[in-house]
C-alpha cells in the first residue's frame, strides 16, 4: 500500500522459462488499481508472457503473480478479462452469437454494456465473424473484453495491424466504457503514439527484465519527453534505475 | 477528432490552455457547465485522471468553479476572466519577444514589424 493506492497486480521475483529460455527473468513489479498502464518494449521482450501470467493462462517457473491479493491460477479468470493477440472466437458465429457465447462463459459479463459497445462501434450484429473486416473483428474483440465487470482488463496488442480510424475508435471506446473507479487496464502495444494520451503509467521491459516504470505525465512535466523519447534514453542508459 | 497534443509536454496543462482559450473566445460562456470528466476525456482523447488534474488546475487559476455534486462551471467572476485574458496576452507577447530577440531583432524593429503586419492583415493582404 504505497501512497495509499491499492496495488492490484504484483509480480514477485517471477521467472518464466519456455524450455530452457527465460521469457521473464527475476521480474518484480507492483501495479496500482484504477489506472491505465502501458506495457512496452521490443518484440520478444516478455510483454505477452507477463499478460498471460496475470491472466493465469500460464504459471511462473519461479516466483509468484497475484491479482487483487489472489495467486493467479486458471481460476483468476473470474477477476481478469484477457484480450489475446490472436483471434479467439468461432468464425461461424454471428456478432450476436459471439456476444451470447461470451455471456455464457462469464457470469460477470454485462450483456447490456456489450450491446452499447456494439452500437458505439457500429457493428452489424447479423454478420458472421468470418465476414467482418479485420478492423471490425478488432472492434468485436474489444467489445467482448470490455463488457466483463472484472477488476483487471488485459489487452495484448489491441491496435496491431488496424488502420488509424479503427485505432481511434478503439481508444475512444476504452475511454467510454472502462470503469475507471473500479478497473485497471493493462495494454501492450507498439502503437505508442495512439495510446500515449490515455496512459497513466508506462512500464518498459527488455529481455524479460523490468527496465523502468514511470508516471507518463511526470515524464512530460519533469523530463519534457514523450514515451518514445524516454524509451530511447532508457535503452541507451541500459535502464539502470535511479 | 480533437487536435493532437504535444507528447513531450504535460497534457493536463495543454488541455487547461485549450479550455481557457475556449472561455476567452466565449465558446464556453460564463456560468456554463463543463463536460463531465469522462465526457471531456472522450472528447479530447485523454486519460480521465488527466482531465481531473486539468479541472483542478483551472479551478486553482480561478477560471472555473466546481460545485459539489453538480460539476464544474466557468466562473462568473468577470475580473478573473479579465485577468486570464491579460495573462494569456502577456504570455504570447513574451514568447514572441524572446524569439525575436534571440534572432537579433531590436525593439523598434519588432514594433514596426508588428504594426506593418497588423495593417496588412486588416487590409487582407497577408496570404496565410
Amino acid at each position: 500500500m504505497k501512497n495509499g493506492v491499492k496495488r492490484m497486480i504484483e509480480f514477485n521475483h517471477v521467472t518464466k522459462k519456455y524450455r530452457s529460455q527465460a521469457a521473464l527473468n527475476d521480474f518484480s513489479l507492483s501495479l496500482p488499481a484504477g489506472k491505465i498502464i502501458g506495457l512496452v518494449g521490443e518484440n520478444g521482450s516478455g510483454k505477452s508472457t507477463a499478460l498471460k501470467l496475470i491472466s493465469g493462462l500460464i504459471s511462473p517457473t519461479k516466483g509468484s503473480v497475484t491479482v487483487d491479493g489472489e495467486v493467479a491460477t486458471r481460476r483468476i479468470s473470474s477477476k481478469v478479462s484477457y484480450l489475446s493477440e490472436l483471434d479467439a472466437y468461432y468464425t461461424f458465429y454471428t456478432v450476436t452469437e459471439t456476444v451470447s457465447y461470451y455471456a455464457s462463459l462469464y457470469s460477470d459479463f454485462n450483456k447490456s454494456k456489450a450491446e452499447e459497445i456494439l452500437d458505439y462501434m457500429k457493428l452489424d450484429r447479423s454478420k458472421k465473424v468470418k465476414d467482418l473486416s479485420k478492423g471490425n473483428r478488432g472492434r468485436l474483440k474489444i467489445a467482448v473484453t470490455l463488457a466483463r465487470e472484472v477488476p483487471v482488463i488485459l489487452m495484448d496488442e489491441p491496435l496491431s495491424g488496424l488502420d488509424p480510424m479503427v485505432r481511434d475508435s478503439i481508444v475512444k471506446g476504452l475511454l467510454s466504457f472502462m470503469d475507471f473507479e473500479k478497473q485497471t487496464l493493462i495494454i501492450t502495444t507498439h502503437e505508442i503514439k495512439e495510446i500515449e494520451p490515455i496512459l497513466d503509467t508506462v512500464v518498459l521491459i527488455k529481455d524479460g527484465v523490468l527496465l523502468k516504470m514511470e508516471d507518463v505525465e511526470e515524464l512530460r512535466i519533469e523530463q519534457h519527453v514523450s514515451i518514445v523519447e524516454w524509451m530511447k534514453q532508457v535503452y541507451q542508459d541500459g535502464g539502470i534505475d535511479k | 477528432m480533437a487536435e493532437d497534443f504535444n507528447a513531450s509536454k504535460p497534457i493536463y496543462l495543454q488541455l487547461a490552455d485549450r479550455i481557457n482559450r475556449q472561455i476567452l473566445r466565449k465558446e464556453l460562456e460564463t456560468g456554463q457547465k463543463l463536460p463531465s470528466v469522462r465526457e471531456m476525456a472522450i472528447q479530447s482523447g485523454v486519460n480521465p485522471n488527466t482531465v481531473q488534474r486539468t479541472y483542478s488546475e483551472l479551478e486553482r487559476m480561478g477560471s472555473v468553479e466546481s460545485k459539489r455534486g453538480q460539476g464544474t462551471f466557468v466562473t462568473e467572476d468577470q475580473s478573473v476572466l479579465n485577468q486570464l485574458r491579460q495573462r494569456l496576452k502577456k504570455e504570447q507577447i513574451s514568447s514572441f519577444f524572446e524569439d525575436m530577440k534571440e534572432m537579433g531583432f531590436t525593439a523598434d524593429e519588432m514594433i514596426s514589424g508588428l504594426e506593418e503586419y497588423i495593417s496588412d492583415e486588416e487590409r487582407g493582404e497577408t496570404n496565410d
